[in-house]
């Protein structure tokens, strides 16, 4: 019991350790994969990215209007796509829930 | 002879976060027999790995697990690296134990908390998860991810750590290290977690050799068995010697995992100052042809990969024994004669990865 005395007065008198989302925000963690963005004047549209995909959550066609589209709700966030882009269009940032 | 009552404990309940479910039967409150049944979220991940590519695999291994995700990407890379003969560089895999570790810690707090919450000790859960949001938040900020860090690849890493970001690792041991010396004395030495704990669900070490039984679960047992202990990676050169405890019951295998919170630590602490200059991954050519086991100390014990290539791009065969697995049999020995109060206690002291074993 003596042992927990100090956690306990602790947590008696700090914030609780948890924010208040969406009122009050983290910083975003530089180098974080929380989402897939691409500079679309820079892509060539060579869908390189799309045969690297683990789960194909890319589609990417050059003809008859070029297109670069992904599904949010397949990509699985993994970085592979970026080590393929030969023209470095595609980057990864963070992600906010609440928009 | 008492009257007999069957109770199927899970696939859903309140403690339980895994779907397993245990068919108890009864004889008034004390448990007689005990018979699992899976095949709840049965994926055919190994099935996946056939379609896919070779380095694509690395991200389903990594997806058998959502705990221990980052050492099943190790465990599989490790064995095609094998297959195809390629020679990792040293600061690959010195950043492999980094991250390995990271995993290791969060696990077991993981574990801690469920752990103190299936005996209602709510305030250690959340203690104990509080610490682990620091371990996520350092991986987020090394890896770029919270748990599927997907940095492992075939032939090395695929993120390095610049001085600032190691120096944020071991700012974060250092925390660790204060958050572990309060909560750790405080469940362990309680009373109340002391009844709930010692002597219940005891494994002889007999038992824990002849039922296969692995990781802390063997080790709390009196069986000091650490694939660690071999040196894969760069454990070797950092140095481990595998915790021990001998009474196997569940304050033990606490007990064992407690003190491995800190072993990692120390892990975290020799890799980040140890992690040598170089090159983090090598240039992967060709397809890989042959077969090999690959074996990895993962937070539950030891998982074993099996792979086959056939010189083509996708691997021909991929077989994984989880820790889980290979613990079960163990925890049918543990239930006989308990309490049903104590099923859930006992169930969670293996640590119970079911989505792992299943794949």
């Amino acid at each position: 019991m003596a042992s927990m005395l100090k956690s306990i007065f602790r947590n008696l008198f700090r914030k609780p350790a948890t924010r208040l989302y969406p009122a009050e925000r983290r910083e975003p963690i530089p180098g974080t994969r929380g989402k897939l963005n691409i500079d679309i004047s820079k892509c060539i549209f060579c869908g390189l990215c799309a045969r690297r995909c683990p789960v194909n959550a890319l589609a990417v066609t050059k003809k008859p209007s070029p297109s670069w589209t992904v599904d949010p709700y397949r990509c699985i966030l993994c970085g592979y796509c970026l080590e393929a882009c030969p023209k470095d269009c595609l980057s990864m940032g963070p992600y906010d829930a609440a928009g | 002879m008492a009257k007999r009552t069957i109770i199927p404990f899970g696939p859903q309940h309140p403690v339980l976060p895994e779907p397993i479910q245990l068919r108890l039967v009864l004889e008034d409150e004390r448990v007689v027999e005990a018979t699992p049944a899976i095949g709840y979220v049965h994926r055919g991940l190994e099935k996946l790995v056939e379609q896919k590519d070779f380095q694509q695999s690395a991200f389903v291994a990594e997806r058998i697990c959502g705990i221990c995700s980052f050492m099943h990407s190790v465990g599989y890379c490790q064995g095609i690296e094998t297959i195809m003969n390629l020679t990792v560089p040293p600061r690959a895999k010195y950043l492999r134990v980094v991250w390995s570790e990271l995993h290791r810690i969060h696990s077991h707090l993981l574990w801690l908390g469920l752990l103190a919450d299936s005996f209602g000790f709510e305030n250690v859960f959340m203690g104990a998860w509080r610490s682990r949001e620091k371990v996520l938040d350092i991986m987020e900020a090394t890896a770029g991810a919270r748990i599927m860090l997907g940095t492992c690849c075939v032939g090395g890493v695929r993120r390095d750590l610049s001085e600032a970001q190691v120096a944020d690792v071991l700012r974060v041991c250092d925390e660790l290290q204060k958050d572990f010396d309060e909560l750790i004395p405080a469940v362990l030495g309680d009373y109340s977690v002391k009844q709930r704990l010692v002597g219940v669900g005891k494994l002889t070490q007999e038992q824990a050799h002849d039922l296969g039984a692995v990781g802390p679960v063997a080790r709390a047992s009196g069986l000091a068995r650490d694939f660690r202990e071999t040196g894969y990676a760069a454990y070797g050169e950092l140095g481990v010697r595998a915790v021990m405890e001998v009474a196997g019951d569940c304050y033990a295998r606490t007990q064992v995992r407690c003190e491995e919170l800190y072993q990692s630590l120390e892990l975290v602490r020799g890799a980040a100052r140890g992690l040598p200059a170089g090159d983090i991954a090598v240039t992967v050519k060709g397809q890989p042809d042959g077969e090999t086991v690959s074996r990895v100390e993962q937070p539950r014990g030891e998982v074993i990969y099996y792979l086959r290539g056939n010189g083509t791009k996708n691997l021909q065969r991929m077989r994984v024994r989880t820790p889980t697995f290979a613990n079960l049999a163990p925890l049918l020995a543990m239930l006989p004669g308990c309490q049903l109060a104590d099923v859930p206690v006992i169930t969670l002291s293996i640590d119970p990865c079911i989505s792992c074993t299943e794949r």
